[in-house]
């Protein structure tokens, strides 16, 4: 496995977990640390904690403190998310913890950074999509800004995170030294916009919600629709330009005149001479016409299978369920089944990738409160009476 | 652009293909010190040079995409027209000397070309091969070829956001771009870990799809274990009551929401209407979700009258969460992300300046950087295939009149 030799104590809140679970794929023994006691059937806590251990162990104790000053002495990272200012992240500190091993990674994962002016503002999904800029892009053009409706603050920043710790990990290989990594979930998700704000720095435009149709296309002003009511949900198709953007609408047509569909202006369209940037509003509307009632005949699936055949561009606007059912994702082995608490089993998402040929593993169950407290601490060299005093005065709760 | 002592300083990376997917790890590798290689043809530049705006002052220009050069600071760039004599077998020396290849074309394409991992393994034995695409090399719909920005409608994205009811939005650029970027990037590094333990090189696949899918995890783990279907639902959230944006003065926003009873009584008295927290509508979560329209109207009469910097600073003050809807303007002057020099201005020599996005996290010892601008088409040509590569005066020239540059 790619990471086979190294050990992470994971202690981090939402933010943070899908930085273990990359780890994880990748093939290193991650121990996801909670509280005892901490409910852990929540979905998205289920979703990210798929393939660690678990040690249940109470961090707001001194004896607990001990205990884990002992396992951050011998471990390779260490990932948290305490709130800065927070006596969680006084204990985190990496100076401290440096001094216990120089070699250790630490990650810490919070909402804006661990310094700065506004380092100790809080802040949940919504108010991170904002600050990071995400949200002044979606909705509606005269609407309301909108976040995605599942947050994407927690994986933007965590798999920022997960590339923070990889890039530390390569520098220690050259200086056999750690480092702390200090992650900015508004930072991180300045990212997801792409070269939104190259537009304001060069050329003085400032980017808006574009809502459902493409702008900025026609010298007319014409805007292009891009998400089409189907017999069952959306669409997502463009009348392009390029050559691309040619062969897709030419592609549609042929398949329209198949179907026995009305053409309309479609039909006399010179495709190889076709110029969208050239189109009126009115034009626009007339070509849109036809397709809009033939996207209303077909359903998601039935569009996905044509725009492959006919090598469009284009595709379904899909919900969790069509994912879930998808035959392409089935074929590459992408889903995980693991064993449910309770018998059963429970599917998960699989390994990150292909490597080599084969998908990532992903072997290790949901863990369970307490199911890997023992083990996990005598590998870290606590003795059986040790382990049973800290069971004993409630510091870690066993299975 | 290797800067010494920087975590991966002396790591070889080539890139071919273009666009967002692959650029982007190339990028976040080389603001840590890794020297990258873009590679184009004159006669089939990187799409982002001439398909996209913003151009500098407007005009377009090989050089002058502000789009290409986001995503391409801090590399080298060199042309290679691999069917001209030469050309290809210059391209397997750049494949034999460095150490990762991303790739980003539709599968089989780089198999065609004679560049494939099996073919390069044969002399580069611990190469790093990344291929990323819409659906991974395999399966029944491999060969699907597109844009992120519709990837991200089949990927779950645009229909999660929006109205209930409503259509789909869109979401800016190729979002699930940079998603997959953000896992293929680690992938890497892992693989050139195993690498230094056993001399072992790997041939990476990802489906920028897939990667997607982590972004989600928590849904299809709830459609899988409960057969829920989580839609899109405006700015609702199913625990915070108020949870939404706000229209303030001067057209800005707010973002805010309250986790807890104590939190919306705090936000209700930071507001001077402490009376809200006492109204039987808003009393529970359960309460100002079922009210959310009348609680939405009273929140927004007083955001209106005030500016966005006003009402977070009164919140925030009060331990409330709240932030402004930062617009792309804003983000160049948010106290926070310049605090972080998530901004790096670097002088380019057709753009002149423009500020390079940094990374959202940071190294203590061996910090990142934005160490120069996007390159030109062609800039290093001679750099990098004489001295990197090592080719003579005659060899360079020889292919230079062969037009493999």
């Amino acid at each position: 496995m790619l990471l086979e030799p190294y050990r992470v104590l994971d202690c981090t809140g939402q933010l943070g977990w899908l930085a273990g679970r990359i780890l994880a794929d990748l093939g290193a023994d991650v121990i996801k640390i909670e509280p005892p006691g901490a409910p852990l059937d929540a979905p998205d806590w289920r979703a990210n904690n798929a393939n660690k251990r678990l040690l249940s162990l109470d961090l707001e104790c001194e004896q607990g403190r001990a205990a884990f000053l002992k396992m951050a002495a011998a471990a390779d990272f260490l990932l948290e998310t305490a709130p800065p200012g927070s006596a969680q992240a006084r204990f985190f500190d990496p100076d401290t913890l440096a001094a216990a091993n120089a070699k250790l990674i630490h990650v810490s994962i919070t909402p804006f950074g661990r310094t700065g002016p506004r380092a100790r503002w809080q802040a949940s999904d919504i108010e991170l999509m904002a600050a990071g800029g995400a949200m002044s892009l979606a909705g509606e053009p005269d609407g309301m800004p909108l976040r995605v409706t599942a947050p994407q603050s927690n994986p933007w920043a965590a798999s920022q995170a997960a590339v923070g710790a990889m890039v530390a990990l390569t520098g220690r290989a050259a200086s056999g030294r750690g480092q702390h990594v200090d992650v900015s979930a508004q930072a991180a998700i300045v990212a997801s916009i792409a070269h939104a704000p190259a537009s304001w720095d060069l050329i003085g435009v400032n980017p808006m919600r574009a809502g459902a149709f493409m702008t900025g296309r026609s010298v007319h002003g014409a805007v292009y629709r891009v998400f089409w009511p189907c017999r069952d949900g959306y669409l997502n198709f463009i009348i392009y330009g390029g050559v691309a953007g040619r062969r897709t609408n030419q592609a549609l047509a042929a398949w329209m005149a198949d179907s026995g569909a009305d053409l309309g202006v479609l039909a006399d369209i010179d495709w190889a001479n076709f110029d969208s940037t050239q189109a009126t509003q009115d034009e626009v509307d007339a070509m849109e016409a036809p397709i809009g009632e033939f996207f209303r005949s077909i359903t998601k699936a039935e569009f996905l299978q044509g725009a492959f055949d006919r090598e469009m561009l284009g595709y379904p606007v899909n919900n969790v369920a069509d994912i879930a059912h998808d035959p392409q994702l089935e074929a590459r082995g992408f889903w995980a089944d693991l064993p449910a608490p309770g018998g059963g089993s429970e599917r998960h998402c699989g390994g990150l990738a292909m490597v080599d040929g084969e998908r990532l593993a992903v072997d290790r169950p949901v863990p369970g409160p307490g199911q890997h407290s023992r083990e996990v601490l005598g590998e870290f060299g606590f003795g059986a009476h040790e382990i049973d005093a800290l069971i004993g005065d409630n510091v870690v709760a066993d299975q | 652009m290797t800067a010494i002592g920087q975590a991966l300083g002396g790591l070889k990376v080539i890139e071919i293909g273009g666009y967002a997917a692959g650029p982007w790890i190339g990028k976040v590798l080389a603001n840590y010190g890794a020297t990258v290689i873009h590679i184009e043809a004159r006669d089939r530049p990187d799409g982002f040079r001439l398909q996209y705006p913003p151009y500098k002052d407007g005009k377009k220009g090989i050089n002058r995409s502000g789009c290409f050069s986001y995503f391409n600071d801090s590399k080298y760039a060199v042309t290679i027209d691999v069917k001209k004599p030469g050309g290809l077998e210059l391209a397997r020396r750049l494949s034999d000397w460095t150490d990762v290849l991303v790739e980003n074309m539709r599968p089989g394409v780089i198999d065609r070309i004679g560049l494939g991992y099996q073919e390069l393994k044969k002399t580069n034995p611990g190469l790093i091969f990344m291929s990323t695409c819409n659906m991974g090399q395999t399966g029944p719909r491999a060969a699907t070829g597109g844009f992120g920005s519709q990837l991200s409608a089949l990927a779950g994205f645009c229909g999660l956001t929006g109205d209930a009811g409503g259509s789909p939005q869109l979401l800016y650029g190729p979002y699930i771009d940079f998603v997959a970027a953000l896992v293929g990037a680690p992938l890497i590094l892992a693989a050139l870990d195993r690498r230094r333990r056993t001399g072992e090189g790997s041939h990476i696949d990802v489906a920028q799809y897939e990667c997607g899918a982590f972004f989600l995890a928590g849904l299809f783990y709830d459609y899988h274990a409960n057969g829920k279907i989580v839609e899109r639902d405006g700015n609702a959230d199913p625990v915070a009551a108020p949870h939404n944006a706000y229209a303030c003065k001067d057209d800005e926003w707010i973002a805010t929401s309250c986790w807890g009873d104590d939190e919306f009584k705090r936000l209700a008295e930071a507001a001077g209407h402490p009376q809200w927290a006492k109204d039987k509508r808003f009393k529970d979560a359960a309460g100002r979700r079922k009210n959310a329209a009348a609680l939405d109207e009273l929140i927004g009469q007083w955001t209106a009258g005030l500016t966005a910097d006003q009402l977070v600073d009164i919140l925030q003050g009060a331990g409330v969460r709240a932030y402004k809807v930062n617009t792309c303007a804003d983000l160049f002057t948010d106290p926070q992300l310049t605090h972080r020099k998530t901004w790096r201005v670097r002088k380019h020599p057709e753009i002149d300046t423009q500020a390079h996005y940094f990374p959202g996290f940071d190294l203590s010892e061996q910090p990142g950087d934005v160490t120069a601008p996007a390159p030109l088409l062609a800039q290093d040509n001679e750099l990098v295939f004489r001295e990197f590569l090592g080719l003579s005066e005659d060899e360079y020239k020889e292919l230079e009149e062969n037009g493999v540059f």
